[in-house]
């Protein structure tokens, strides 16, 4: 799929350089979005919906915390922050005041494989939240003055997200232990000794290496029309001059040959808990389709009360006061697929383990009743229908798509390639992810009595 | 991708903890919304968006004088634990043979306690609404609260309270409502105490359910692609075998104590979590929408308020600080919070403190104020992009009695209010030396204040 990407991109800059391109349909199968490519290489994606005067902007780039180079762990993120402090014309804070006073919202994120910037606001504000947007795509102005108290506030972020939760410090160890060498083993917001050492330059240096029109999307989602979005973003996104931007070329992981078992005991933990995390192939990076195979497999395990493991340990055994599993296959190069489970009030946590790993080995020796398999399968195709209600999930699932190896097409067909699955490729991908040397298993514990 | 689930890993940017500056603020732009009062041959009253842009129904509902302060003396948790058990199966349906009746048709059914109101919504695809609609009939009139269900989901409740009382935010939360609520309803956790839900049975849920759901309590919102006719079928086939009437539960009004304490939980934590504020402003006080605008200006959501300038922006105190209104049905308070590293705890409060102060004896600028209204006013269509934003919407109308004129009415009674209002209202409301703080952490240099 990332290869079909770049063919696309590619041809638009060779044979349609300064000629008006034009707008594709695609698929029509969930959010029916239009797209076009401008000149310097940004493409533009419009998804028309006239339900409410409101329209959304987003940005997505394709880099994030996994283009990071070794030691300085946190600096996508904190470039995120930075990019409200300012540019040549606007003055720091002015951004998000201007977005305030017209009554919108705006916010952004960031993960391993893209950085993502969005407002909602009434339908007559569009242009000027694309003038502002396109602006800090190349005017960005940092000085210490500002710089330096956000690193603070993003210390205080690490602070309340992380080193004042036992359960996200332990999490932050899994993914640690998880990758061997891909740098999806870092916290997306960095480790504190990393973040208390960036500068403005690195954060400058950041955004001129990776923040470039032809290594970004932009989405606009609401009441428009693709002709309104298509002369704003010639107007504002056009003049902006593509630059070189590296290939997102990523440490591969070895092959993992060995179990590992993580371990944190707390005294503010009261409630043990156990999980497994397994290193998966994503939709992005698998030509096979596997993806799909395994959110049926996560949905028919251990998706909510009528999963397999839910089922077996938490009502008829009684073991478990919560069990379930799920797939995480967004990512540009890897996935990952958990289990895990919470034993009941004062039970034993070795105990547990025993019981899950029992019925794991069981479920996947028996297999599933097609009934349920078909269950699951319906229950995610809905999702579709359910998507449409609302201008942010179009948005956010093409820009997940592009920035992590994935095409509109991807998204628009999700559905129908769900209902395409067979209990036969559900089974085949759980024996071939579902192996102990390429997992994690991560227990967190009520400090052991001294 | 799967287009459904949050993405993992995420960073979001900016987020400010949940702000709930008032129910409403609308817009001119909404008076095509074609909101219709539909009344049931047996009397049941919902109002109505019909919308057939997306094939689904959202129906949002509440019952009022039916939240966690009615919860008699000894059974605190009985709201929450009833709401967790009314798709735990129902009617003829068991548990398990509930939630897959669901699934079968990707319905999506809750329920939830708050404090004054317990409330439910459904959301279902058109072509399976017949289903939808029974399966609510059959948790709001037939409840089974088997056995099995009930012991799961009871000691599920069990263990998620063992855990919060480590969690430094709910620590602070509850010793909070203890302060400024002493001996009230509302000083009570809405989830129990381990002593409380240990003694929970079914013969508590069913009378809860027998002596709160009741008509006239009942107030439905409605949005989506189904007729008026049919609608009004649904809605006596749901709703119209409720008791007309039921038990009012007194609750005494209540004005926040605590005024002027400082109060420590000592915790080894890196950072301090502060929860703060006041006496507020009830809903139909005649200075509601006054105070709205000031304390947007103050601490409301969003990159730009007072707080987060000076507490954020300026000092990279914390990454989050906010203020908010939070009227309740007897009670009313203005709350605030930030959470900041120990060592600089004491700077976070003090800047709060000042600003508290600088609010109430200098007032806000008319440029703030000008922001303020146009901030109100331009905001209010974001909440109606999806079906759930409207029907929650119609449903808070409902509830605030606010009238079917509302969204025509409330633009310009935002757009009166002048400087000298705000000044005058400032004054009323913000009262530094009035404070009450709770601090959980090990933070420097501040001292109880019993």
């Amino acid at each position: 799929m990332p290869a079909f990407l770049r063919t696309f991109s590619a041809a638009c800059i060779v044979a349609m350089s300064g000629m008006m391109l034009p707008a594709v349909s695609v698929s029509a199968a969930v959010f029916s979005p239009k797209t076009f490519t401008l000149d310097n290489g940004l493409q533009v994606v419009v998804i028309e919906n006239h339900r409410a005067p409101i329209v959304m902007q987003m940005l997505w780039y394709r880099v994030g915390a996994a283009d990071e180079e070794p030691g300085e762990s946190g600096l996508a993120h904190f470039l995120e922050h930075l990019l409200f402090k300012g540019t040549k014309t606007v003055k720091p804070g002015e951004f998000s005041r201007t977005i305030a006073r017209i009554g919108g919202r705006d916010n952004a994120f960031t993960s391993y494989d893209f950085t993502a910037y969005f407002q909602r606001v009434a339908a007559h504000e569009l242009e000027t939240i694309m003038r502002l947007e396109a602006d800090r795509m190349q005017n960005l102005v940092l000085t210490d003055e500002v710089v330096l108290p956000e690193r603070d506030v993003v210390l205080e972020e690490r602070r309340s997200r992380t080193d004042n939760s036992p359960a996200a410090q332990l999490r932050e160890q899994v993914r640690r232990a998880l990758y061997l060498n891909h740098p999806y083993g870092r916290p997306v917001i960095g480790w504190m000794s990393e973040i208390q050492q960036l500068t403005t330059e690195n954060a400058l240096a950041f955004y001129r290496k990776h923040y470039a029109p032809n290594n970004a999307m932009l989405i606009i989602a609401g009441d428009t029309t693709l002709e309104k979005v298509r002369a704003l973003a010639e107007k504002y996104y056009g003049p902006i001059p593509r630059r070189a931007v590296p290939e997102r070329v990523r440490p591969k992981e070895p092959p993992h040959r060995a179990a590992r078992r993580v371990v944190l005991e707390n005294e503010r933990v009261t409630l043990p808990a156990w999980s497994r995390t397994h290193l998966a192939p994503s939709y992005g990076a698998d030509e096979k389709g596997t993806g799909y195979a395994l959110e049926v497999l996560a949905q028919v395990l251990g998706g909510g009360s009528t999963s397999r493991l839910y089922r077996k340990l938490v009502i008829e055994r009684g073991i478990a006061s919560n069990a379930g599993a799920w797939y995480s296959g967004d990512g540009l190069d890897y996935g990952e697929f958990g289990i895990y489970a919470s034993p009941k009030a004062g039970g034993d946590i070795d105990a547990l383990e025993k019981a899950v790993l029992e019925e794991l080995a069981a479920a996947i020796k028996e297999g599933f009743k097609p009934a349920d398999i078909d269950r699951a399968k319906r229950l995610m195709s809905a999702q579709a229908i359910y998507a449409r209600d609302g201008i942010r999930a179009g948005p956010n699932s093409i820009g997940q798509a592009f920035t992590q190896g994935q095409t509109i097409t991807d998204v628009e067909e999700w559905p129908e390639r769900i209902s395409a699955v067979t209990p036969e490729q559900v089974m085949a991908a759980a024996k071939a992810v579902i192996k102990r040397e390429s997992s994690v298993t991560s227990i967190l514990l009520p400090e052991a009595a001294k | 991708m799967n287009i459904f689930r949050i993405v993992p890993n995420l960073i979001p940017g900016f987020v400010i903890a949940a702000v709930a500056v008032g129910i409403l603020a609308p817009v001119k732009t909404l008076h095509a919304m074609d909101i219709r009062k539909v009344v049931s041959d047996k009397g049941i009253v919902a109002w109505f968006v019909p919308d057939t842009s997306v094939p689904l129904v959202a129906m949002s509902f509440a019952f009022r004088n039916a939240g966690s302060a009615t919860d008699p003396d000894g059974k605190e948790g009985l709201a929450a634990m009833s709401s967790a058990l009314l798709d735990e199966g129902a009617g003829e349906l068991k548990s398990q043979a509930f939630q897959r009746a669901l699934e079968e048709i990707a319905a999506q059914m809750s329920f939830s306690a708050g404090r004054d109101t317990f409330t439910g919504a459904l959301r279902t695809l058109t072509a399976e609404r017949a289903k939808a609609f029974d399966l609510l009939r059959l948790a709001l009139n037939a409840p089974r609260f088997d056995d099995v269900p009930v012991k799961r989901i009871q000691s599920q409740m069990l263990a998620s309270l063992r855990q919060q009382s480590k969690n430094p935010r709910k620590i602070s939360g509850r010793l909070w409502s203890e302060t400024v609520f002493p001996g009230h309803p509302y000083s009570k956790p809405s989830g129990g105490t381990e002593k409380t839900v240990a003694t929970l049975t079914a013969d508590d849920m069913k009378s809860f359910i027998r002596e709160r759901f009741s008509r006239d309590r009942l107030i439905i919102g409605v949005v989506g692609d189904i007729s008026e006719e049919e609608l009004k079928q649904r809605l006596d086939s749901v709703f119209g075998d409720l008791p007309a009437q039921g038990p009012k539960f007194a609750i005494p009004e209540i004005k926040p104590a605590g005024g002027g304490k400082t109060l420590i939980v000592r915790k080894q934590i890196p950072q301090s979590i502060v929860v703060l504020g006041h006496a507020g402003l009830k809903r139909a006080d005649p200075d509601w929408y006054v105070a709205l605008l000031v304390t947007r200006i103050f601490g409301g959501g969003g990159l730009s308020s007072r707080l987060y300038a000076e507490i954020r922006e300026k000092r990279g105190l914390a990454y989050s600080v906010y203020a908010y209104l939070s009227p309740m049905e007897h009670s009313a308070l203005l709350a605030g919070g930030v959470a900041t590293q120990n060592a600089r705890t004491a700077e976070s409060l003090s800047v709060i403190r000042a600003e508290w102060r600088k609010v109430a004896e200098q007032g806000i600028t008319a440029k703030e104020l000008e922001i303020a209204k146009t901030y109100m006013n331009g905001s209010f269509p974001l909440r109606l992009g999806s079906s759930r934003g409207i029907a929650n919407m119609l449903v808070g109308i409902q509830i605030s009695d606010l009238g079917m004129d509302y969204i025509k009415q409330r633009p310009s009674l935002i757009d009166s209010i002048s400087l000298d209002d705000a000044n005058r209202v400032a004054k009323r409301l913000y009262n530094a030396d009035d404070l009450t703080v709770v601090i959980v952490g090990d933070p420097k240099g501040i001292d109880e204040k019993r």
